[in-house]
C-alpha cells in the first residue's frame, strides 16, 4: 500500500543529535539547531556535506543556518514552529527519500523559547478563526486552557479524574530521574502533584510541559545506504497523519476519529499490531492529551484512558513504557523532537536504567490537531 | 459638555482587558450586542450558524451568509478557571472562569459565567442551562456573558 510496505528497509534514521536542554545563553534557535545537527552528523559518521536535504523546524532562519553550516543541500525548507508540525516535517523527509529525489535528509529543530521568553497564551497567541475577536475579551487563551476545557468534558463524560492525570505526571518524572539530560529529575509523588498550584483549573503546574532551550536533529537515509553506516539503523516502518483542524481547537470527540484513521494507516503500513509495540512516545504538552491519544490510537476503548494509565501502565516495567526520557513534562518541551530521539535511542539499546528490555518497535503518538503516528523498528521487518 | 467628554474618555481608558478588534466583518456581531441581541452569521444554503466572520460555510462549503438573531439560551459545554494571569487586565479578577456555551441553535461561544456566588467550577457544571447577559464594558463594546438560566427551562 505504500513504498514502505513494499520494501521494509526503505527509510532509516542513521543519526540522532541533541543539545543540552535548559537555559542556554548565547545560543539562538539557529545556533541550537547547528549544535544538534553537528552531533547528529558525528553520530551518523558523516560530513555535513553529505546531507542533501535540509528541513528546519521552529528555527526559521534557514538561510543563516545554511550559511553557517556552509552546505549545499538540494532541498531547503522550513516548517512553522508549532509542535503539531513535527510529524509532517518527518513525513516530508521520508517522502523525499522514498521518491528517490534525495539520498540523505536532515530534519533540524532549534528552540530558544526559554531564553527568548516564549509565551503560550496572551495577546500574541492568536491562531485559527480569531481568538482576538471571540476569546481574548473573556480572558480565554493558551493551549493549556484548551486542554483544561477538554479534560473537563472528558471528566464529565467518562469520569476521568485529576489523580489519573497525576499518574501520568508522576510516571514521566520517574523516568526523568533516570535520564541525566532531563531538566526536572526530582521524583514527585501524587501528593506533590495534587499540591502543585493551579495554572488553569483543573490543570496544575505539573500537568504542563517545560519550556526550555534546546535542539534536536535526525538524519534519515535509504535502507541500502543505512546498512553500511556507523550506527545500527532504525527503520521508519510506518507514518500517518490525519488532521482534525476543521473541528477547531475543541473537537467534540477529542480527536478520536482522526486518530483512529491515522492508527489504521500506520499499522497497515508497518504491518504490525498494537500488541507488538514495546514502548510509546506520546506528545505531552499537557497531561490530558496523553489520555486522548491512548484512546484515539486504540490502546484502550474510548473513555477508558484515565483508568488505563492507572497502576503503572506507562511506567518502565509496565505494559507500555511511555516517554522514557521524561517527555515534555519532565525532560524538556522539545515539541515532539526529543520523543523521536528517545524512540531511536531505545531501539539502538544501551540506555542503562531507563532501557526498555529487548525493544523491537516504538510508536510515536501525537494527539492533535495534526494527529500523527510514526512506528520505528529495530529491524526492517 | 467639555467635562462630560473627558469623563467618558476616562471610563474607556480604565478598561484594561482585551477588547475585540471590531472589523468590517465582525461589526454586526458587536453592534447587535450593544443592542442586547445575540446574532451570528448563518449560511444562506444549509442554515448552519458560524462563530467566524467569513462568507464561506464550513459545513456545506457554499458562499453566502446572513445575520440572524439567536435565543441567547444554551448550556455550558466546557469550563475552566484561570489562576495564571495572561492578560494584565484580568489580574484583579484571578481566579476567573471561562466557559464554552453551546447555544440551543448549535453554535458555541467562549464566554464568562456571571452570578456564580463562590466562583467555583462546581457551581457551573457542564450541561448547566444558561442565558445571555449583555455587559457594556466600553462605549463601543458590549460583551456577551452568560448566567444560570432563570427563565422557564427549555
Amino acid at each position: 500500500m505504500s513504498l514502505i510496505s513494499k520494501r521494509k528497509d526503505s527509510v532509516a534514521v542513521v543519526g540522532v543529535g541533541t543539545t543540552d536542554y535548559g537555559a542556554l545563553a548565547g545560543h539562538d534557535a539557529t545556533s541550537l539547531g547547528i549544535w544538534a545537527l553537528r552531533n547528529a552528523a558525528e553520530d551518523a559518521g558523516i560530513n555535513l556535506h553529505d546531507i542533501d536535504g535540509l528541513i528546519c523546524q521552529r528555527l526559521t532562519d534557514y538561510q543563516k543556518f545554511v550559511q553557517i553550516t556552509n552546505t549545499t543541500p538540494r532541498l531547503v525548507t522550513a516548517t512553522p514552529g508549532a509542535g503539531r508540525m513535527t510529524g509532517g516535517t518527518i513525513q516530508i523527509a521520508v517522502q523525499a527519500i522514498l521518491s528517490g529525489m534525495l539520498d540523505t535528509v536532515a530534519v533540524v529543530y532549534g528552540n530558544d523559547g526559554r531564553s527568548a521568553g516564549a509565551r503560550y497564551g496572551g495577546k500574541g497567541d492568536n491562531y485559527g478563526t480569531g481568538a482576538d475577536q471571540m476569546w481574548f475579551p473573556y480572558g480565554m487563551t493558551s493551549p493549556g486552557a484548551v486542554h483544561a476545557m477538554l479534560f473537563q468534558r472528558h471528566a464529565a463524560m467518562y469520569g476521568t479524574t485529576n489523580e489519573q492525570l497525576g499518574a501520568i505526571s508522576v510516571a514521566f518524572r520517574k523516568h526523568a530521574a533516570l535520564n541525566p539530560a532531563a531538566v526536572m529529575r526530582k521524583p514527585i509523588s501524587m501528593d506533590d502533584y495534587l499540591a502543585s498550584k493551579f495554572i488553569c483549573e483543573p490543570l496544575r503546574l505539573l500537568d504542563y510541559c517545560l519550556i526550555n532551550d534546546g535542539g534536536v536533529a535526525l538524519i534519515l537515509t535509504g535502507g541500502d545506504r543505512a546498512k553500511d553506516m556507523k550506527q545500527r539503523p532504525v527503520y521508519v516502518r510506518g507514518l500517518a497523519q490525519v488532521s482534525r483542524l476543521a473541528q477547531g481547537e475543541l473537537p467534540d470527540d477529542f480527536g478520536f476519529a482522526a486518530m483512529q484513521r491515522a492508527a489504521k494507516t500506520v499499522y497497515e503500513m508497518a504491518e504490525v499490531n498494537r500488541e507488538d509495540i514495546d514502548a510509546l512516545m506520546i506528545y505531552d504538552n499537557f497531561t490530558p492529551i496523553v489520555i486522548f491519544a491512548l484512546e484515539g490510537f486504540g490502546f484502550c476503548p474510548q473513555g477508558e484512558g484515565g483508568r488505563f494509565v492507572e497502576g503503572g501502565t506507562l511506567e518502565l516495567g509496565g505494559r507500555f513504557p511511555t516517554n522514557t526520557n521524561g517527555g515534555h513534562l519532565s525532560e524538556s518541551y522539545m515539541q515532539g523532537w526529543n520523543l523521536q530521539a528517545e524512540a531511536i535511542r531505545q531501539l539502538r539499546g544501551g540506555l542503562a536504567e531507563r532501557q526498555v528490555p529487548d525493544t523491537q518497535l516504538v510508536q510515536y503518538l501525537q494527539g492533535g490537531p495534526l494527529c500523527t503516528s510514526i512506528i520505528y523498528g529495530r529491524d526492517a521487518s | 459638555m467639555h467635562v462630560d467628554h473627558l469623563w467618558k474618555g476616562c471610563i474607556v481608558s480604565d478598561y484594561t482587558k482585551p477588547l475585540p478588534p471590531i472589523t468590517e466583518q465582525s461589526k454586526p456581531f458587536w453592534d447587535a450586542a450593544r443592542e442586547r441581541r445575540l446574532q451570528l452569521p448563518r449560511c444562506d444554503h444549509c442554515g448552519t450558524f458560524h462563530t467566524y466572520f467569513e462568507p464561506w460555510c464550513s459545513h456545506c462549503g457554499k458562499e453566502g451568509v446572513h445575520w440572524e438573531s439567536l435565543s441567547g439560551r444554551g448550556r455550558i459545554w466546557a469550563n475552566c478557571r484561570f489562576h495564571k494571569v495572561y492578560f494584565p487586565g484580568f489580574a484583579a479578577d484571578s481566579p476567573y472562569n471561562v466557559a464554552m456555551v453551546e447555544l440551543d441553535e448549535g453554535p458555541r461561544l467562549m464566554t464568562n459565567i456571571i452570578g456564580i456566588p463562590n466562583g467555583s467550577l462546581s457551581e457551573m457544571p457542564i450541561g448547566m442551562q444558561v442565558e445571555a447577559v449583555f455587559v457594556d464594558v466600553t462605549d463601543e463594546v458590549t460583551l456577551v456573558k452568560f448566567r444560570p438560566a432563570v427563565g422557564d427551562p427549555a
